[in-house]
């Protein structure tokens, strides 16, 4: 690696200020990039409501704005994918290959606020414009979705498939897009569409469908479907495609796809010498941050170029390249070179070597440090890797134990505790969390501070909460529990589809971030700084007359907690923790607060008399007639206290404030 | 940094029972005294040792006793003396009183500081505690402990002991005297501020002996709200914060070698230019920041931001309470805090302790959402989970982890286990082999037993980078020494400890044959490697490779060259020696034919490159050892397409001076006579060479003398 071209970024200097994973990441994201055709069915089903609960909205509309707020997520975290929309079964046509029934909404390109703003408005003026096709069925003697591939995958042309991932995104409530084909041309219709999405997914372009039902109809893929979709990952078996019938999944399952499942790292766990196991490291979790900012020129809202240049402080000459560092150390500058730093970091040649097995208890909740990293076994580099590893997996957990491994692969070695994850799936089998070890960070000695024993006291030792005590706190706990919730998948036009989880409980209503499955739900739950952030430059950029309003989901619910039964559980915890009399205290001590300290008091008072002095003068007199300068300080002061001025400055500063206070 | 100076004394015991512990109790604290100069570097360290051969301490002097106490160094600033003083401790044969030394400790930190309580005042005590305490004149040892604590406390000067008793030796030396004293300084340690550890291993001396020192510094104080109408007065302090390796500065040594005064530091200036005219330097009130919205940047001023950004209120909430099973441990996501109860505060110090509790009992934890500052920009959601205290004079409290928000997550699918195909799924054998492992290689061989439990594992790279720095401090050209063996424990098993699992782990190997991989084509290093290091004695290596092996200025290529190097591809710096280092990897097909390509393609460009033949020589060597590479590998038809190539390209062409130079050097088609393989004679050889084949060609071109890359394209075609 060049740690010379751009030393104030080195990561061995900087010692790893951020995650070693990161710098990975971001190579990945930019260089592997998605192209996207969103193919929407137009067809009249389309324009009915997905079930009659939700009357007002067409899964069309649903689509469109769920396409939009995709794009809205897509623009900000890999604005380097390029998209098209393109729907199909229309009256009108538009595209170059002529082909009925496509309408091709918007080429292939980087998107963009205006894209984005055209499919909010889609809805306005499409039966105008677009039109839904309905042919009879004798008259249909052309497969519109094989039109629709056709078009969508010469959209796809442009561009290499090594760094590119194309995908067709199919969104369609019609089990059977051939049902009103003409009879005669049935078949042959039906197998050249499948044929057509195999060639597509042939040529690297993967074709996924996104299925809605119709008002009292389950979408049954095995009609038509099942036979061209294929899935598309050999990880991803039995988890893709048994889309849901509701629009928040739909938004969900989007989202997921945002981060490309990509392998940080291929690593090997020494087990003992020559007995390695390979694996795949994954970051599941990094926290997410706004993105960088860059500097414009606001006079041309031009980029600006950031030159860094180094001065040596002796010379004040310009240095190109500084290569040598130092450590003070005891007044002297003892030098220091890359290669000796590397070597100080290089404690050893094995990635990740197993040391022994602890008991899950030993993993103290405080030893953390970052996001953990997300393993799982590959068979490439080692044949016989994934086996050891579900044996090994499959101990711990029965063992309830964890593995102590030293991580030397890094420029931070550490020591990690490897904790075997169970997967985890929801009542469709989906996949709520995948199997696998995570591994975690461990602190140092160093890094671990004795603070809870900071105001350790050996004279008066601490109170411990009393048994009785004890069980009103647990009775409390009870009432603010979080397991008794049932979930609710709520719709937020404000923001898209959101998913917001409700619990309700027998006693208390709480909206809160619930737990799905062991999921937490944090999952579902937004950083309200982030989202607002968004928001803001959506708007911005959006020429959008009104900011959003971002919820805030994090706040408890309050209104379940001022509830009768929380309140009462609440007092008599607090009653019986606090005593009868803290109200009363904590009363008083408001009311000696209002009142002000002795300090606050004697202020008050200096300035009651400022102001009974500073009203025996008239200042606007004095100013008009350039008498004030006559005034001494303390004079003048009267007025900046009766006025709740500041009163530092020399003569001339009081003076300048009074007249700018008094507008002369 | 004065504010928070600490004053240490550091008293160590060198008595005849310590001298085997002596080499590593130096290492600790010279460790201890490194980073003090580096970190804290107005902090003052005295050194006591004990169980010395002589007495030398003012105690002594004044009131007699205190015998075999040496002051080595009076309190005073930390110094690379100090350093040098503590590399190593000498091995005397007095006896070893720590009562004494603890007294001669706090009468050092009262003569220098005064009693009073202020400042940070510590005393470090390492020993194995194996020699008795002296009895009193009076009274009995407990209550002397008692008086000591008690004065201790009223300085307020933390004891922190570290008695080292390493795990083997543990029982065989348990004497009376041992099992007193460490009954003592236990009882010590729950009188006074500070901890005692037991350090079982050299490993766990390192790491017991704390080098940092914070002076603790609260993220939040005030109310916790349990619901709207309760709140807890807590505090908030970080449990953990990772300590990284001090940032390097930039040095400059521009400063003539005379001048004393130099401060040899580097100034960074940033310039922000602009892009349409790189030399117009943008004044910072002209700069707009902006963040990238698709392909268009949003401008958003700095105060648009601060307006339009999201409030938060400053304060924390508890959301509820939920299983601990519902908040899996891999969802923490940064650095751990600590929820203590506001000191002093008896009804918060209860509350907590009786929600502390009940959580333990329930298996409960709390979700709290948090905001640390006013104005801070963001919401932060976190755990908590009960810390029962396990000391009297400690508070229960709760450890706090941040977890994270949608946007922290990705979901990733990964396929099931199960649905692993049946090679995959471990059969009763190899599920057996897997639990011996899990179970015998374990690291609490009894309860409280804990090998490298994090709170006494040094990191070994910070301990090795100050010792460095030591070394470099007093020699500059020392070099990076090797990994201490106690710090090699941390990253690799013990031999021993290995040792006796050899059965189990070989069971293990046995039962899962895990294979190393032949890389696929895209040529992985590793592989390559390993295949030289197998192939380094076959005789095939040097057979092919003999000839090939002269090199342009005649000097062998060494069996070093070629290994040491891993020549992977024909660079365009020394195409010819990285081509028949190449070939002379006969071992496999595809590296011949990789070798030949590329130095076609470095022909083919040297002569695009090409300005008034300066490259002509070059590509010649190439084509040569291409040739040559040709016959020895019986490729003949690889280099007479390429001359042929060569020549439709410069024959008659504006590089026909290269052909030119082709046929002086007699570069023939390779016949049959030299390769069987052939199906040129060597006449027809011969006659390529001369232009008889395509003279015709030859000749209608040659008038042309700037054919440009269209026709040389339609040549290539026809």
């Amino acid at each position: 690696m060049d740690w010379y071209s751009q030393p104030q970024q080195s990561a061995l200097f900087l010692d790893d200020e951020e995650d070693p994973d990161a710098p990975n990441d971001e190579l990945e994201v930019t260089s592997s990039k998605e192209f996207i055709i969103y193919l929407v069915d137009a067809s009249p089903d389309m324009f009915l409501p997905p079930n009659e609960e939700e009357n007002s909205r067409t899964t069309f509309a649903t689509v469109v704005s769920g396409i939009a707020n995709e794009l809205k997520t897509r623009i900000i975290s890999r604005d380097t994918d390029e998209v098209g929309v393109c729907f199909f079964n229309t009256r009108e046509k538009k595209n170059i290959q002529e082909s009925e029934g496509v309408y091709v909404f918007s080429e292939l390109g980087v998107p963009s606020a205006q894209l984005i703003r055209d499919l909010e408005r889609v809805g306005e003026n499409f039966e105008k414009d677009i039109g839904s096709g309905s042919l009879r069925a004798v008259d249909v003697r052309e497969s519109m979705l094989y039109n629709a591939l056709w078009v969508a995958q010469a959209m796809l042309r442009t561009g290499t498939s090594k760094n590119i991932l194309k995908r067709i995104y199919i969104f369609t409530n019609n089990d059977d897009p051939l049902e009103n084909t003409n009879p005669l041309v049935k078949a042959d219709l039906r197998r050249t569409t499948i044929q057509r999405a195999k060639d597509a997914q042939d040529l690297g372009i993967g074709v996924e469908l996104y299925p809605f039902n119709r008002p009292g109809e389950q979408f049954n893929v095995n009609i038509f479907y099942s036979e061209m979709i294929q899935v598309d990952d050999n990880d991803e078996v039995g988890f893709m495609t048994n889309a849901s019938n509701r629009f928040a999944d739909l938004a969900d399952q989007m989202r997921k796809k945002m981060f490309k499942k990509r392998v940080v790292r291929k690593m090997m766990l020494t087990i003992t010498k020559g007995v390695e196991i390979g694996l795949r490291s994954y970051a599941m979790m990094r926290p997410a941050t706004t993105g960088r900012s860059i500097w414009l020129d606001s006079k041309s809202n031009s980029p600006l170029k950031i030159e860094r240049s180094y001065i040596c402080a002796d010379t004040g000459s310009l240095i190109t390249g500084p290569t040598k560092r130092y450590q003070e150390y005891s007044g002297k500058k003892v030098l220091l070179n890359t290669d000796e730093i590397f070597d100080v970091k290089k404690i050893t040649n094995v990635q990740l070597q197993l040391l022994g097995f602890k008991p899950l208890e030993c993993l103290r909740d405080y030893y953390n440090l970052r996001p953990p990293t997300f393993l799982y076994p590959d068979d490439e580099a080692i044949s016989g890797s994934t086996c050891a590893f579900i044996a090994i997996h499959r101990s711990m957990i029965n063992l309830q134990k964890f593995a102590l491994a030293f991580y030397g692969g890094t420029a931070t070695p550490q020591l990690v505790a490897l904790v075997a994850q169970e997967e985890e799936t929801d009542e469709n089998g989906s996949q709520l969390q995948p199997p696998g070890i995570q591994m975690i960070y461990l602190p140092y000695a160093d890094d671990i501070r004795p603070a809870e024993k900071y105001h350790a006291d050996n004279v008066i030792h601490p109170k411990r909460g009393q048994e009785d005590q004890i069980k009103q706190a647990v009775t409390l706990m009870r009432k603010l529990d979080l397991r008794d919730f049932t979930v609710y998948q709520i719709q937020n036009p404000g923001n898209g589809a959101r998913a917001i989880l409700r619990m309700s409980s027998l006693f208390v209503k709480l909206s809160i971030c619930g737990i799905i499955g062991s999921v937490l739900t944090c999952a579902l739950m937004f950083m309200p700084a982030l989202q607002r952030h968004y928001a803001i430059l959506q708007a911005l950029a959006l020429e959008e007359e009104e900011l959003p309003e971002v919820k805030d989901e994090t706040q408890p619910d309050e209104e379940g907690m001022k509830s009768g039964p929380v309140v009462s559980t609440v007092n008599q915890f607090k009653v019986s923790v606090y005593g009868a009399e803290y109200e009363q205290e904590m009363a008083e001590a408001e009311a000696a607060k209002a009142k002000g300290s002795a300090a606050a008091q004697k202020r008050k008072a200096a300035s009651e008399n400022a102001s009974k002095e500073a009203s025996q003068y008239d200042w606007n007199d004095l100013a008009d007639s350039g008498k004030l300068k006559d005034l001494t300080v303390v004079e003048l002061k009267y007025y900046l206290s009766a006025n709740k001025l500041p009163l530092s400055g020399k003569k001339d500063v009081l003076l300048s404030r009074i007249l700018t206070h008094l507008g002369k | 940094m004065a504010r928070n100076k600490e004053t240490l004394v550091i008293l160590v015991d060198i008595g005849p029972s310590m001298h085997a512990h002596l080499e590593y109790a130096a290492k600790a604290v010279s460790t201890l005294v490194q980073r003090k100069i580096i970190h804290r570097s107005h902090d003052e360290v005295g050194l006591v040792l004990f169980g010395a051969n002589k007495t030398d301490n003012e105690l002594a002097l004044e009131l007699g006793g205190y015998e075999d106490v040496v002051v080595a160094r009076p309190i005073a600033v930390v110094s690379d003396e100090l350093a040098r003083a503590v590399d190593r401790f000498p091995q005397e044969h007095g006896t070893s009183d720590f009562l004494d030394a603890i007294v001669v400790g706090l009468d050092m930190i009262v003569k220098k500081l005064g009693s009073a309580s202020k400042g940070n005042k510590r005393i470090y005590l390492i020993t194995d505690a194996q020699s008795a305490v002296r009895d009193p004149e009076e009274g009995t040892k407990l209550e002397q402990v008692d008086i000591l604590a008690n004065q201790l406390q009223h300085c307020n000067i933390s004891l922190d002991v570290v008695v080292v008793q390493l795990r083997d030796d543990r029982g065989k030396l348990e004497s009376k005297a041992s099992q007193e004293n460490e009954f003592l300084l236990r009882s010590f340690s729950s009188q006074t501020k500070g901890e005692l550890v037991i350090a079982d291993s050299y490993t766990t001396l390192l790491g017991a002996v704390k080098t940092r020192t914070v002076s603790p510094t609260t993220l939040f104080r005030g109310d916790m709200e349990l619901t709207p109408n309760m709140t807890i007065q807590v505090w908030v302090y970080k449990k953990v914060s990772h300590e990284r390796l001090p940032t390097l500065r930039l040095y400059s040594d521009l400063a003539p070698r005379t001048d004393a005064s130099a401060t040899h530091q580097v100034k960074m200036d940033s310039d922000y230019k602009s892009t349409i005219d790189l030399d117009v330097s943008i004044a910072p009130e002209q700069r707009i920041k902006a963040y990238k919205y698709g392909p268009q940047y949003v401008p958003i001023s700095a105060t648009e931001e601060e307006a339009l950004n999201f409030k938060t209120e400053k304060g924390l909430k508890i959301v509820g309470f939920t299983d601990k099973s519902n908040v899996p441990r891999h969802y923490y996501m940064k650095e751990a805090n600590v929820f203590i109860p506001e000191p002093g505060n008896e009804r918060s110090t209860v509350a907590v302790s009786c929600l502390a509790r009940g959580m333990e009992a329930e298996g409960k934890v709390a979700i709290v959402r948090c905001i640390w500052r006013a104005r801070q920009t963001n919401v932060v959601l976190g755990v908590l989970t009960p810390c029962l205290a396990g000391e009297d004079s400690v508070a229960d409290c709760f450890y706090f982890n941040i977890i994270p928000f949608s946007e922290d997550l990705r979901e990733f699918a990964f396929a099931s286990f199960k649905d692993r195909p049946a090679a995959q799924q471990p059969t009763r054998l190899q599920q057996e082999a897997a639990d011996a492992l899990v179970q015998m290689m374990d690291l609490c061989p009894s309860v409280g037993d804990e090998i490298l439990q994090p709170e006494k594992t040094v990191n070994p790279v910070l301990l090795r980078f100050y010792s460095f720095l030591h070394l470099k401090s007093v020699d500059p050209e020392a070099t990076v020494p090797p990994l201490d063996d106690a710090l090699r424990r941390i990253t690799e098993p013990d031999e021993q400890f290995l040792q006796k699992m050899g059965y189990m782990l070989e069971t293990f190997q046995e039962q899962f044959a895990l294979t190393h991989n032949a890389q696929k084509e895209n040529g992985d290093k590793k592989f390559w490697k390993d295949r030289l290091e197998g192939d380094e004695e076959k005789p095939g290596l040097l057979e092919g490779g003999e000839e090939a092996m002269q090199v342009e200025d005649g000097k062998p290529l060494s069996l070093d060259f070629l290994t040491g190097k891993k020549v992977e591809e024909v660079g365009s710096l020394n195409p010819v020696q990285d081509f028949e280092a190449l070939l002379a990897r006969r071992d496999s097909d595809k590296w011949v034919a990789k070798a030949i390509k590329e130095i076609k393609k470095i022909i083919i460009d040297l002569l695009d490159s090409a300005y008034n033949g300066n490259t002509y020589e070059k590509a010649m060597a190439c084509l040569e050892a291409l040739r040559k590479g040709c016959v020895v590998q019986e490729e003949p038809s690889e280099f007479n397409t390429f001359l042929e190539e060569i020549a439709t390209r410069c024959r008659g062409k504006r590089q026909n001076d290269f052909w030119e130079l082709v046929v002086s050097k007699n570069i023939t088609l390779i016949s049959q006579e030299e390769t069987p393989d052939s199906n040129v004679t060597q006449e027809e050889a011969a006659a390529f060479l001369t232009g008889g084949k395509s003279s015709a060609q030859g000749t209608e071109a040659a008038p042309e003398e700037e054919v440009d890359e269209i026709d040389a394209l339609l040549d290539d075609v026809i």
